[in-house]
């Protein structure tokens, strides 16, 4: 357990064992009133987000968007196409043609919707960041591996260097550290 | 037999004595160890082979023209649709896997479902090849297959399915990858905070976009990776549909069939998953990854296939049936012409092979055997891909006209083209094996007993 220095520090990170523990440690530290809180978990954990508050459902509107440009898309570059710029006469189709553009208009609404999905999911994320303080703790390798992590922010208004560590010395963490900014 | 209630008890998705460390070492360590078994080696040194013979077969084709092919009238038509509808039909096993088999929360698909879509991936890479290469010049090909303001002012013409497809198959190239990339995402940072040595942790970090597994990150993951689920569902079904209207919207008897679709859906997700056994049988074994990818996973697989080929054989007999029933000459002598024609042994072969050779998958003696599915997968593969053949060649060679019917028989570079695809396959599968996690870490850390928490929704 790291002793407090007299730098500032950018959180304390308490590590787990399992899901469970990070769970039931979340629910805790959010019912004793902190809010900016993160877990850190090597597969998603549902209830570990919902531990600590959070649940984003923007991008079911931007995918519904994204979906929404590529069907219009799709609708006004083939009318476009096929009537302004290029009207030609096809076996005596008519220019406006449009069950036969139907096959396009599907595969760019479903290229535009994923596409946004993904980059939405990365941009909301912050994605990329490279760095980040919570890399600075050599323990936190274990994120991406075998282990559970909860930080506390010290910009949370509850947020008290000693208070805050006894508190988590309560929680059932196998080790805390503190993380340096 | 005598049946106990034993016998039933499906055998584990993950064997059991595996923690998250021990399953994330397991899978990680392939590719992060400095040695890789003799087959890599062998594989890969077949492959990159023949991708070389691939290579020359192009240079020669873009210098001479497509004349070095088969090819003539009236089968216009050879080895490169042939092809191109074989490789994209065994794309479609890696779709279904990952985001049909998600929805329907079949947990036994998390450990195949990156290799299934890294096969998705480079079997489409192989698919698009032949389209392009079969206008010759493909240079000039881009004013007419992509929409783009061009100095002659010509535009595409979007009532063609030769243009769905162009549309159909990039997109279903990008989905697929964006898929893939977003599953990696996770498996990247663990292999970043697992490497040692500085190049894998800087290549693994930048393409891991500094993923710490936060919990908000989790959500917003979660729930785009099941829209992309839902998304690309129907994007799988429409990708062969498109691919089976290059034939339906066409006259030719034999071709214009409202049938086409499905059957063709069908017969890619048979082909797809005959190949997903061929490479997962060998690649367990070789990386001793028993433990993962178990009995019960290749007993499911040959169930799928069981069932998927009783489709296809559906559709050669309806096939057949319209054939006579719709009492038109020329779809009843094209189908009689099938049977019997010049080229009879290809309809018959293929009738063994997707027909006949994979009921012995009824038997579950066979379905937990790795060197019969293995033997069945390789079957299916030979007899899709002549199913292709039979459909391109038999219904082109002899249509309305008798005069205006020929014979089509493949030349030497036809066959080094289709080899060098093989190759490059092959290629692809083994440097993705060598570079990338070919099991989901993540996923597969879901089905630890330790996982669950206690609502029992772990993830």
């Amino acid at each position: 357990m790291a002793a407090p220095a007299p730098e500032p520090v950018y959180g304390l990170l308490a590590e787990f064992d399992t899901p469970s523990a990070l769970v039931a440690a979340a629910k805790r530290t959010y019912a004793e009133g902190y809010r900016r809180i993160d877990t850190f978990s090597p597969f998603p954990v549902e209830e570990a987000w919902e531990a600590i508050g959070h649940h984003d459902r923007r991008l079911s509107a931007i995918v519904l968007g994204g979906g929404l440009l590529g069907l219009l898309t799709g609708i006004g570059l083939q009318e476009w196409v096929h009537q302004l710029a290029y009207p030609a006469n096809i076996g005596g189709k008519p220019l406006n043609s449009w069950p036969q553009f139907v096959p396009v208009v599907f595969e760019l609404t479903i290229l535009f919707a994923a596409l946004a999905a993904v980059l939405g999911m990365i941009m909301l994320n912050g994605l990329p960041m490279p760095y980040h303080p919570v890399f600075n703790v050599p323990r936190f390798e274990h994120a991406t591996r075998d282990k559970f992590f909860l930080l506390i922010e010290s910009t949370d208004p509850r947020f008290d260097r000693r208070g805050t560590l006894e508190f988590l010395k309560g929680l059932d963490a196998s080790q805390i550290n503190e993380v340096e900014p | 037999m005598d049946p106990k209630p034993a016998d039933y008890a499906p055998a584990p998705l993950i064997e059991p004595g595996h923690s998250f460390s021990s399953v994330t070492d397991k899978i990680s360590a392939v590719v992060l160890s400095r040695s890789q078994p003799l087959p890599w080696f062998l594989g890969i040194s077949i492959g990159f082979m023949l991708t070389g013979i691939l290579g020359m077969a192009i240079t020669y084709l873009l210098l001479k023209g497509t004349g070095i092919w088969g090819i003539n009238i009236p089968v216009g038509w050879g080895f490169a649709i042939i092809n191109f509808v074989w490789w994209i039909g065994i794309g479609h096993a890696g779709t279904l896997i990952s985001a049909i088999l998600l929805l329907l929360k079949q947990e036994w698909r998390t450990s195949i479902n990156r290799f299934a879509e890294a096969m998705t991936i480079f079997a489409v890479m192989c698919a698009g090849i032949f389209p392009l290469i079969h206008t010759g010049r493909p240079w000039l090909a881009a004013y007419w297959l992509f929409p783009y303001p061009n100095s002659m002012s010509i535009w595409p013409q979007f009532r063609s399915p030769l243009i769905w497809d162009v549309f159909a198959v990039s997109t279903y190239f990008t989905v697929s990858l964006l898929f893939w990339y977003v599953g990696l995402i996770p498996d990247l940072a663990t292999l970043r905070d697992k490497a040692r040595s500085r190049t894998p942790k800087i290549v693994y970090g930048f393409l891991s976009l500094g993923w710490r597994g936060s919990a908000r990150h989790w959500q917003r993951y979660e729930h785009i990776y099941l829209l992309l689920a839902g998304l690309s569902t129907p994007l799988v079904l429409s990708v062969h549909t498109v691919v089976s209207f290059d034939f339906a919207i066409g006259i030719i008897p034999g071709w214009h069939a409202t049938i086409f679709p499905p059957y063709f859906v069908a017969g890619a997700i048979y082909a797809g998953f005959a190949m997903v056994l061929t490479l997962a049988i060998p690649i367990r074994k070789w990386y001793g990854l028993e433990d993962f990818i178990t009995l019960r996973h290749l007993e499911n697989m040959g169930k799928v296939t069981l069932v998927t080929g009783m489709i296809v054989a559906y559709g050669y007999l309806s096939e057949a049936f319209f054939g006579f029933y719709s009492a038109n000459k020329y779809e009843g002598f094209m189908i009689w012409n099938r049977m019997t024609g010049p080229y009879w042994y290809t309809y018959w072969i293929l009738v063994f092979c997707n027909i006949i050779a994979p009921q012995v998958l009824w038997l579950r003696n066979v379905r937990t055997s790795p060197t019969g599915l293995f033997i069945v997968s390789l079957i299916v593969g030979v007899g899709m891909w002549l199913e292709r053949f039979v459909i391109v060649v038999t219904s082109l060679h002899r249509d309305f006209l008798p005069s205006s019917w020929g014979m089509y028989y493949p030349t030497i570079w036809d066959w080094m083209t289709f080899a060098g695809t093989l190759g490059f396959f092959t290629t692809m599968f083994f440097l993705f094996v060598r570079a990338l996690p070919m099991i989901s870490i993540f996923e597969m850390r879901t089905l630890v007993p330790e996982a669950e928490t206690p609502d029992g929704k772990g993830h």
